[in-house]
């Protein structure tokens, strides 16, 4: 054991053995996901290589996108797995500690706040609402000809920087209105960094990347709300979830 | 279901859609991203034992792209918002880097009063000098392209001959040096304009 760390996933209040049922070989590190329990809680632990976890070494790890990417890929299908089944307060990632006693400590001391935030997620899951500009909505026919002097080069662009200005206003005040009216479904709201044109793989520019805690009696209607924007002539309205709500799961005086 | 392939489809339902009976919605090809961007600064945040900094993702995404060799690599995973970020942009902070290198160096020559001849090289016999070499520094250099350029022969005015060794050297250096995209000025006395 002493080579392993306990790595924590998440932390809930009614779990069980079968909670974790289809979870083998899933986990971070070779260890299968399994229960920490202490204080009226229950953690979701893994056993994971402490050589990888050693401060230095995971720093650089964490420079190594495809380390990255599958320790995250697992981390959120062991928190996600659980979650579908009870209400969990997933841990971000990469939190882990010597060994089990160190969680059962960290569970004991935090019981209140672990307690406060399974409060406020129970029952809830979180959506997620991305806008992006449909491409070549309210855009200018690119000119045909070519600039012969550099003011003409110069005016035409200034041209078509004033009207994309305009087509992303315009966007990002539908994104507003959108987020309105989502957050009128939801308990609670956070907006992400919208995320990339090269990463989405389109040429539409994200106006809005929102998270929203949504009680599960609400998801229809969430559902058909987005629905209805499925012809929206300008903006594209993508909807993500339900997720375990990472995005509201912060501990009381964090952020 | 161990499968991480599944991931990329769509969220697999749960209770409360279920319970909603609601039509499940696709994932798009972005989800990594989308964990990404939860897993990394969200959930509970508590310092383990271990101590990582994983609250400052902005920082995590500079070194990334530092380290990441394939730059697409990062795109593909979506972490490439700090293109949008001019303080981050290399471009940038090239350009400014290297107006302010001229402008100190042009100080220097202008305070020694001149023969730049102190550090003679093999380098610089035989490439042909000219005011254009100096004149960047001078007046706000718009544009490090002046670095790139080959100095050209074209005598010009007012050129101060003495300055010409330690100038073109530097010029020289830091076009070696420079790996930034080389645009050419469409004439060769811009820095002049």
């Amino acid at each position: 054991m002493s080579d392993a760390l306990s790595y924590v996933y998440a932390v809930g209040r009614d779990l069980g053995d079968a909670d974790l049922e289809g979870l083998a070989g899933a986990g971070v590190g070779e260890g299968d996901p399994r229960l920490v329990v202490a204080g009226g809680l229950q953690a979701v632990v893994g056993d994971v290589p402490r050589e990888e976890f050693e401060a230095l070494s995971l720093d650089d790890r964490l420079e190594d996108l495809g380390w990255l990417a599958a320790t995250a890929r697992a981390h959120h299908h062991v928190v996600d797995t659980i979650g579908s089944r009870r209400t969990i307060a997933p841990l971000s990632l990469a939190t882990v500690y010597f060994d089990d006693d160190r969680v059962r400590t960290l569970l004991t001391d935090g019981a209140a706040a672990f307690t406060a935030v399974l409060d406020r997620l129970e029952g809830r899951a979180e959506w997620g609402v991305k806008v992006s500009m449909r491409s070549g909505g309210g855009r200018e026919q690119p000119g045909t000809e070519r600039p012969k002097t550099g003011a003409e080069y110069l005016r035409s662009r200034r041209q078509a920087l004033r009207e994309g200005d305009q087509a992303v206003a315009r966007a990002e005040a539908d994104a507003e209105e959108i987020d309105e009216a989502v957050r009128a479904l939801a308990v609670a709201s956070r907006r992400h960094r919208p995320q990339e044109q090269s990463l989405t793989g389109r040429s539409e520019r994200m106006v809005l990347n929102g998270a929203y805690l949504v009680d599960a009696g609400a998801a229809g209607q969430l559902t058909s709300l987005v629905g209805s924007w499925s012809e929206h002539p300008r903006v594209r309205v993508e909807l993500t979830g339900p997720w375990v709500p990472y995005s509201f799961a912060a501990l009381e005086g964090t952020s | 279901m161990s499968d991480p392939v599944r991931w990329t489809g769509s969220m697999p339902a749960t209770r409360q859609q279920q319970q909603a009976a609601s039509p499940q919605p696709r994932n798009s090809g972005t989800d990594l991203a989308d964990i990404l961007e939860r897993v990394l600064d969200k959930g509970i945040v508590i310092a383990g034992d271990i101590q990582i900094n994983l609250l400052d993702i902005e920082l995590l995404t500079i070194k990334l792209r530092l380290v990441v060799a394939s730059v697409d690599r990062a795109k593909e995973m979506g972490i490439d918002w700090w293109e949008r970020d001019p303080t981050l942009s290399s471009g940038h902070k090239e350009l400014e880097e290297e107006n302010r290198r001229l402008r100190e160096r042009l100080e220097t020559l202008e305070r020694r009063g001149l023969p730049g001849s102190d550090e003679d090289d093999a380098e610089l016999e035989g490439v042909p000098v000219d005011d254009d070499a100096l004149e960047p520094a001078d007046d706000e250099v718009e544009d490090a392209e002046v670095a790139d350029d080959e100095p050209d022969d074209e005598p010009d005015d007012g050129v101060e001959a003495e300055d010409e060794p330690d100038e073109a050297r530097a010029r020289r250096g830091n076009g070696a040096r420079r790996s930034a995209p080389r645009r050419r000025p469409a004439r060769r006395t811009e820095g002049r304009r």
